[in-house]
């Protein structure tokens, strides 16, 4: 394992003033952003990790043909369970979380603009999450995370369960929206001096358009759930056919919402990874603006191609046509951004630290599921390939191999600023190639259990052709994936308390929250530097070094006393 | 079965899809390789390594808006690959010789824009019917006025072999999706609403499929069979099917009026 020494020379900025102590009960009444951040993370990766034991039952039902280890009724349940918690439990929350730890540290700030709405987003989170976890005690939903009327309304769907998961959506998604507007006006209002739009850093930008994607999509589902919920309980008809209401309406409002919700869970991953990689490839992004600008680029796309959720529903061939030339166009800037990555590493020195390894992955997993997606995009060749396991496999690459891998490249590499140690690298290492070879051996086979003619969402299959040995295949990959998991849980567990102490700087990072100490005290900063490009730390350890040498010529140089200097204001 | 294809085999538009999935296979299969093949180069080759300095560049216009262009001229030739390939896939051609006989102009009855029809108008139309947990196929040939009486089938579709066969596809409750992977693409079936497509098969055989769209707890158990057989055959099935519907249909008239002398006329439905 390797240790690090502190950087050299230190900088600290903060008075050495200790936090007060603070009892248990004060993590229910902080509104320090930092504090919550962290429980959002906590309580994200719970979800997470329910969610990941929901899909090995599920894939231990899949691994014989005509299993009988579950009923279908569990089996719908599992899968409905799954999906839910990991888009609106996990993904987004932990998005969240990250950008309530790291956007004002990053932008130089105290807190965020609205404490005290933070954490009422944090408890509307948790408050949706235990609602419909607690319908696990009575009917969990079964209709799918997509919920697609009539199959959700009172008829079909009698059981609590559907209205657990209205209200889930109800209440994270106001969460979201409330975190959303805080982070905007944070972004918008609260960064420090010199830090304009072009030294934002990305992942700032990817925050601040995730908050724009949330406040435009979430109203819809939240609209769309409240129909589904008076149609279930007040006698309305938006979505029965036999009284004038739209089946399709329901595709057509969740899908206009689920769409633009793959970049609000893949946007801020991308911008995790435009954090890491200059950093460990010892390089500046290489084409910062032509990162933001996809950013920003993708997410309005991302609003003009739900209907490709829907090629094989009945709608106009015009709309067809429009939505498969939009999604093509979607994967310009996507390209763009995996271009620019590969060449921020191009002639750079390359350190393979544990959070380049998981960002390495992840662009090679979203290659992948990028290519798969142009596929998907063609709809005639959508209608062999939708609803069967191609797309699940799609959806893995993009949203585990985008999302997850990029939470896990941010575990890494801001555990050491939040906790103050650092996370083993050999297991690090060792939890990332389980992942990373589970994943491949779980998901590529999906492909072609997909093209060989398996829908998703069922909880039995014919041995036809080799699809048993395909579904083992997939199944023994989500094990070794699962074991990958649970390694980095245990090294959390373990560096907590015993880790190597990190320092405030240990990887000679770019952004300002390497700026303060690890972890930070309460105020962040109490001298906020004025930020003169978009690497502020670079700057500040160039003056550091400068200063440090300069005593022996210059003695006023020395007059600054080493433990509150004041670095570039 | 096809490992790195979808299914055809079973009628053309299948078969189209599939050679419009392989041309799109080996686009990706080079910028697969390319981009993978650049990102692993750039890991291995600028590693870490003692006295090595890493390039301080900060982008490069001219680079950055070539692989914008060259990723948008990529997808502009993939749109302009499927747009000549769609008409093969959506527009139905002609019955064979020996099938002609069994197809009528009688799709006027579902007219639509949507819905394509062969050259000279005439397809076999059967209406797909989905329904939980159970696909019903209706078949032209109503015996009465009102459009009851006509033959119909579950589970398995019979159908005439050389006949091009044009489905109408709908639901009764739940949004189900049509699919036989070896006749061509999914079509859901949603409450409400008419979707369409067709095959024309040329081999004998049973072609297998089943609902693709969840819609319950028996999705899994949703199975949509079509066998095709040569169109004498069918003419024979379809005749055969008609009188068991007719004596269904007599004894169940009978059966009605015994029950209204019982319990007094006008309190049985008609169905």
């Amino acid at each position: 394992m390797a240790t690090y020494a502190p950087p050299i020379p230190q900088i600290v900025t903060h008075r050495a003033e200790s936090s007060k102590p603070q009892g248990w009960t004060s993590w229910f009444t902080t509104t320090d952003h930092k504090r919550i951040g962290i429980l959002y993370m906590v309580t994200t990766f719970v979800f997470f990790l329910l969610g990941g034991v929901e899909a090995l039952m599920m894939r231990l039902q899949l691994g014989a043909p005509n299993n009988t280890l579950v009923t279908p009724q569990v089996y719908n349940q599992l899968f409905t369970m799954h999906g839910t918690t990991m888009v609106f439990l996990f993904v987004v929350p932990m998005m969240a979380g990250l950008a309530n730890y790291f956007v004002p540290l990053m932008i130089g700030a105290r807190d965020m603009a609205f404490p005290r709405l933070n954490a009422m987003s944090y408890w509307l989170l948790l408050a949706g999450g235990l609602v419909f976890y607690a319908s696990v005690f009575w009917n969990p939903p079964e209709a799918g995370w997509t919920s697609y009327a009539p199959l959700s309304n009172s008829y079909f769907s009698p059981g609590g369960g559907q209205d657990a998961w209205i209200y889930l959506v109800h209440l994270t998604g106001l969460s979201s929206i409330l975190g959303a507007i805080n982070l905007y006006a944070t972004i918008a209002n609260m960064r420090a001096p010199g830090m304009s739009w072009g030294r934002l850093p990305l992942f700032v930008w990817a925050i601040l358009t995730y908050s724009v994607l949330i406040i435009f999509a979430m109203p819809v589902i939240a609209g769309a759930v409240t129909m589904l919920l008076t149609d279930r309980h007040f006698g309305t008809h938006f979505f029965d056919p036999a009284n004038g209401g739209s089946a399709l309406l329901w595709q057509h409002l969740f899908w206009f919402f689920g769409h633009p919700e793959v970049y609000i869970m893949v946007l801020p991953g991308f911008g995790v990874v435009s954090e890491i990689l200059p950093v460990f490839a010892r390089k500046p992004i290489f084409g910062y603006k032509a990162i933001a600008a996809s950013t920003v680029a993708i997410a309005f796309l991302g609003f003009l191609t739900w209907a490709h959720h829907m090629f094989a529903t009945p709608i106009p061939e015009a709309i067809l046509v429009f939505v498969m030339l939009s999604s093509f166009l979607i994967a310009v800037p996507t390209g763009v951004k995996i271009f620019n990555w590969i060449a921020t590493l191009w002639r750079g020195t390359v350190e393979f630290k544990t959070p380049l390894l998981f960002c390495a992955g992840f662009i090679s997993l979203f290659i992948i599921g990028g290519i798969s997606g142009v596929f998907l995009a063609v709809f005639p060749v959508d209608w062999q390939l939708n609803e069967t396991y191609f797309v699940v496999a799609h959806i893995h690459f993009v949203l585990m191999g985008g999302a997850v891998f990029t939470i896990f490249a941010a575990i890494y590499y801001w555990f050491p600023k939040i906790t103050g140690r650092m996370l083993s690298e050999g297991m690090g290492k060792v939890s990332f190639w389980l992942m990373y070879w589970g994943f491949l051996i779980t998901f590529l086979i999906q492909h072609v259990i997909g093209l060989d003619g398996m829908p998703r969402r069922v909880y039995e299959y014919d041995n036809v052709g080799h699809l048993a040995l395909y579904n083992q295949i997939s199944t023994v990959g989500s094990f070794i994936l699962a074991l990958g998991v649970l390694v980095t849980v245990f090294n959390v567990a373990r560096s907590v308390k015993s880790g190597v102490i990190a320092g405030p700087d240990p990887w000679k990072a770019n952004t300002l929250e390497w700026f303060t100490s690890s972890p930070p005290p309460p105020n962040n900063f109490d001298v906020v530097p004025r930020v003169r490009s978009v690497e502020p730390m670079k700057d500040i350890r160039r003056e550091v070094e400068r200063r440090s040498a300069a005593p022996a010529a210059d003695p006023g140089g020395a007059t600054v006393p080493a433990g509150a200097m004041q670095v570039g204001v | 079965m096809a490992f790195f294809t979808p299914q055809s085999g079973g009628s053309p538009n299948a078969d189209e899809i599939a050679s419009l999935y392989r041309i799109i296979l080996y686009i990706a299969l080079v910028i697969f390789v390319l981009v993978e093949g650049a990102l692993g180069y750039a890991l291995w080759k600028f590693r870490a390594r003692k006295g090595a300095v890493a390039a301080q560049i900060r982008g490069n216009t001219r680079l950055e808006v070539g692989w914008t262009v060259a990723a948008a001229v990529i997808l502009v030739v993939l749109a302009v690959i499927t747009f000549a390939k769609l008409s093969a896939i959506q527009d139905p051609s002609n019955s064979g010789p020996n099938g002609q006989h069994l197809v009528g102009s009688d799709g006027v009855l579902y007219a639509s824009a949507e819905r394509k029809l062969p050259p000279n108008g005439k397809a076999l139309n059967i209406t797909v019917v989905g329904r939980q947990y159970l696909w019903q196929y209706v078949y032209p040939g109503a015996a009465e006025a009102d459009g009851l009486g006509a033959p119909y089938a579950y589970e398995q579709m019979v159908v005439p072999t050389e006949t091009t066969v044009s489905l109408d596809i709908v639901s009764s409750d739940v949004v189900h999706s049509w699919w036989i992977p070896e006749l061509g693409g999914k079509f859901q079936a949603v409450p409400g609403y008419h979707n369409y497509t067709w095959f024309k098969i040329s081999k004998p055989g049973v072609y297998r499929g089943q609902c693709a769209n969840l819609c319950g707890r028996g999705h899994a158990r949703m199975i949509a069979d079509v066998k095709a057989v040569p169109p004498a055959q069918f003419e024979a099935w379809l005749a055969y099917q008609k009188v068991l519907i007719a004596e269904a249909n007599a004894q169940a008239k009978i059966a009605r009026a015994k029950l209204g002398k019982q319990i007094g006329a006008g309190q049985v439905e008609n169905p």
